[in-house]
């Protein structure tokens, strides 16, 4: 139980979650709420993997992946802009049929054997740096150095960039955004693509690289949902995302890494002898996000900070409203 | 002779257009049946195609779920006992859905009811040979209290610090099935197996093939009375929700939160009390299926997806509980077909879709679609 080992292993695991948290984020900055994330996920992991697989390029998978979940999110875009239906609902039914597709879709891929994945390196001279080194820059994966880069751009992109003024006045005040001139639907349309994609993306850095394979549902394992919770502990910040989704990936790999030693802390390790207490460390990471989602409630409500203010609500153009 | 004059040529446009415009007056009584219909129709048509594409036979595969579902009084009471079940979680959703309390988490409530009905068999709470007049109401109310606990704390976490039902709801589903996997490969484990000792007889619901004696129609027939507590619960919920004047709190806060405030109805109670009820509601689903089908606690075939089939029931069903009597035989038929159908996905599939489809057809709820004629214009 080397804890350099844990957290190198937890920020790779922690990029899933980046990239999931951070397309969500995009998409409810924008005003529109997708819980698709779970399902969007999977359908790129399953897709991701049975590209690559067939073509023996990962490179390939990744960019497949990316494209069908963002494909499958226009479903969820459509019912939601232009039919302005419940988004809860139809973000739980994009959840249920983008698992129900990899499902059938990916029927017999468990067994389907080795892929080949996408390239690990360590940084030249970073990685010497002592402790952050191994943790941060020795053999990851390239999609996990794709990850630091990507939480500061995001914020800049959202803070200081036209583009991303745009995209802020749509999810807050979209009758502005559209009276200057912005076309909200379009702009909604694009980020909740945005972020079909980057989940999508999520899902095939679990199959291609952190966790190769296709384990049906478990791939994910409520991943998706971590990275809805996340989105609002994080007070719709990229930056809070990332802290959170690399803090989350930690924890995960500690819960699988507690359980192998015979002592912890010179004390019987009650992990090893019992292996079912094992299913308490499990529920670790789901219990923590509720915690998390106290704290980020509790906070959200003492600074009157809050969602982007038309999140949820459907926009009709003409009609009084926000 | 002069020129021809030419024409411009006149531009043809599709002499029909689409034209939106909102609903103004209510529509029909029969409008949203035939909306949920179409919708599963769509559906259907949908998965067909997503089912041919991933190398099956559509039309097979739905004769087959037909003929494996309804083809005989055996598999129809099949269905009625996977119908049990999904009625019971379905409620559970659409009370909660009711008030706007996007509780996801009946799935998890339904887990903690078995669990808390198991309890009684196995801490054990009740000798094996007590009456079975005492044993199963005790087993009911410890299923109850169960998912009502697993309702309760999302529901309490919601009121306080608003913290948002969905995804704490969701994580609570994780949480149960981890605690229920403790007990299962622990301290209930059974000779190593992931799986509790089965139940004595006097712990089991009573089945009809149970009477076949006395009827003799009713031999081999598996349907428990799961299904009466489901629809004797469904006639509670209704008389709750239309006839009572709690019922009409709770469908003030879901149609207007503001006006239910003004009017001093008390959010921050209705909240976890709802919730805890929908938790009950699934809890008791929970209880039914492990001792009215499994007779012993075991994960896999009690966290099979009925809460998350539920909340689609739910939906369909317009959050009518007499409605979801119906809905759920359907998806009963669904799942248990859907055992024998390769791919494996292919029911989950279906489920989304329709649910898909279904929401996007609340959009003829709200509109009128018409076809104008334009005819050419020059």
């Amino acid at each position: 139980m080397d804890p350099i080992i844990i957290l190198q292993a937890g920020v790779a695991s922690g990029t899933v979650l980046l990239f999931a948290t951070i397309g969500e984020l995009f998409a409810e900055r924008s005003g529109v709420l997708n819980l698709g994330v779970e399902g969007m996920m999977l359908i790129g992991a399953m897709s991701g993997y049975s590209v690559a697989l067939a073509t023996g390029n990962p490179w390939l998978g990744v960019l497949v992946a990316m494209f069908v979940a963002g494909l499958l999110s226009q479903i969820h875009a459509f019912i939601v802009i232009t039919l302005q239906a419940d988004q809860v609902v139809s973000g739980l039914a994009l959840t249920f049929l983008g698992t129900g597709i990899s499902l059938v879709l990916g029927e017999g891929l468990s067994k389907a054997g080795a892929v080949s994945l996408l390239p690990m390196f360590s940084i030249p001279l970073l990685s010497k740096i002592p402790v952050l080194g191994p943790i941060f820059f020795t053999s990851q994966s390239v999609l996990v150095y794709v990850g630091y880069l990507f939480a500061p751009l995001a914020w800049y992109y959202i803070n200081r960039t036209r583009p991303g003024m745009h995209l802020r006045a749509v999810g807050e005040y979209p009758a502005a955004a559209d009276a200057l001139g912005i076309s909200v639907y379009r702009l909604r349309y694009l980020y909740v693509f945005v972020g079909g994609m980057l989940a999508g993306l999520a899902g095939a850095t679990i199959s291609l690289a952190v966790s190769p394979g296709w384990f049906s549902e478990l791939t994910t394992a409520g991943q998706g949902w971590i990275a809805v919770g996340l989105v609002i502990f994080a007070q719709w910040d990229p930056i809070r995302a990332a802290a959170g989704s690399y803090a989350f990936g930690a924890l995960r790999r500690l819960i699988l890494d507690i359980q192998g030693p015979l002592t912890l802390f010179g004390l019987r390790n009650p992990f090893y002898y019992n292996p079912y207490w094992g299913f308490f460390l499990q529920m670790l990471p789901y219990a923590f996000t509720i915690i998390v989602l106290v704290i980020g409630s509790r906070e959200a409500v003492r600074k009157r900070l809050g969602s982007p203010a038309a999140l949820g609500v459907p926009y009709v153009r003409g009609e009084r409203g926000l | 002779m002069s020129e021809p004059t030419v024409l411009p040529k006149p531009r043809r446009r599709f002499p029909f257009s689409v034209r939106l415009e909102p609903r103004l007056n209510e529509p029909p009584r029969w409008y949203p049946a035939a909306i949920s219909f179409g919708a599963i129709v769509v559906a259907l048509f949908l998965g067909g195609i997503l089912i041919s594409l991933a190398g099956g036979d559509p039309l097979r595969s739905y004769i087959h779920i037909a003929k494996a579902s309804f083809g005989g009084i055996g598999v129809i009471s099949d269905t009625i006992v996977k119908a049990t079940p999904i009625l019971l979680t379905s409620l559970a959703c659409s009370i909660a859905f009711r008030m706007k309390l996007w509780n996801i988490g009946a799935e998890g409530q339904f887990i903690m009811g078995a669990f808390g009905a198991s309890a009684v068999v196995l801490l054990p709470v009740l000798p094996p040979e007590t009456s079975p007049w005492i044993f199963i109401p005790v087993m009911a109310l410890a299923g109850i209290a169960a998912g009502a606990l697993w309702g309760f704390v999302p529901g309490y976490l919601k009121a306080r610090f608003n913290v948002n039902e969905i995804i704490s709801t969701l994580m609570m589903n994780y949480i149960a099935v981890s605690w229920v996997n403790f007990f299962i490969f622990g301290v209930w484990s059974e000779g190593g197996f992931q799986m509790s000792p089965k139940f004595p007889k006097n712990a089991w619901l009573p089945r009809l093939s149970d009477y076949a004696k006395e009827i003799p129609l009713f031999r081999g027939l598996t349907t428990h009375m799961g299904l009466f507590l489901g629809i004797a619960a469904a006639i509670v919920l209704w008389l709750i929700v239309y006839r009572s004047r709690w019922g009409y709190e709770i469908r003030l806060i879901g149609d207007n939160p503001r006006a239910a405030k003004y009017a001093g109805i008390n959010i921050t109670r209705n909240t976890v009390l709802v919730m805890m009820l929908s938790g009950a509601l699934a809890g008791l689903g929970g209880m039914a299926e492990v001792t009215g089908v499994v007779h012993r606690l075991q994960t896999s075939p009690i966290a099979a997806g009925y809460g998350f089939t539920g909340i689609i029931v739910a939906w369909l069903a317009k959050l009518n509980p007499f409605a979801t009597i119906l809905v759920s035989i359907l998806f009963g038929a669904l799942i248990l077909a859907g055992r024998e159908i390769q791919p494996s996905g292919v029911p989950k599939m279906i489920q989304g879709t329709i649910l898909v489809c279904l929401i996007a057809s609340d959009f003829l709820m709200r509109y009128r679609v018409r076809i104008v004629r334009t005819g050419v214009e020059a």
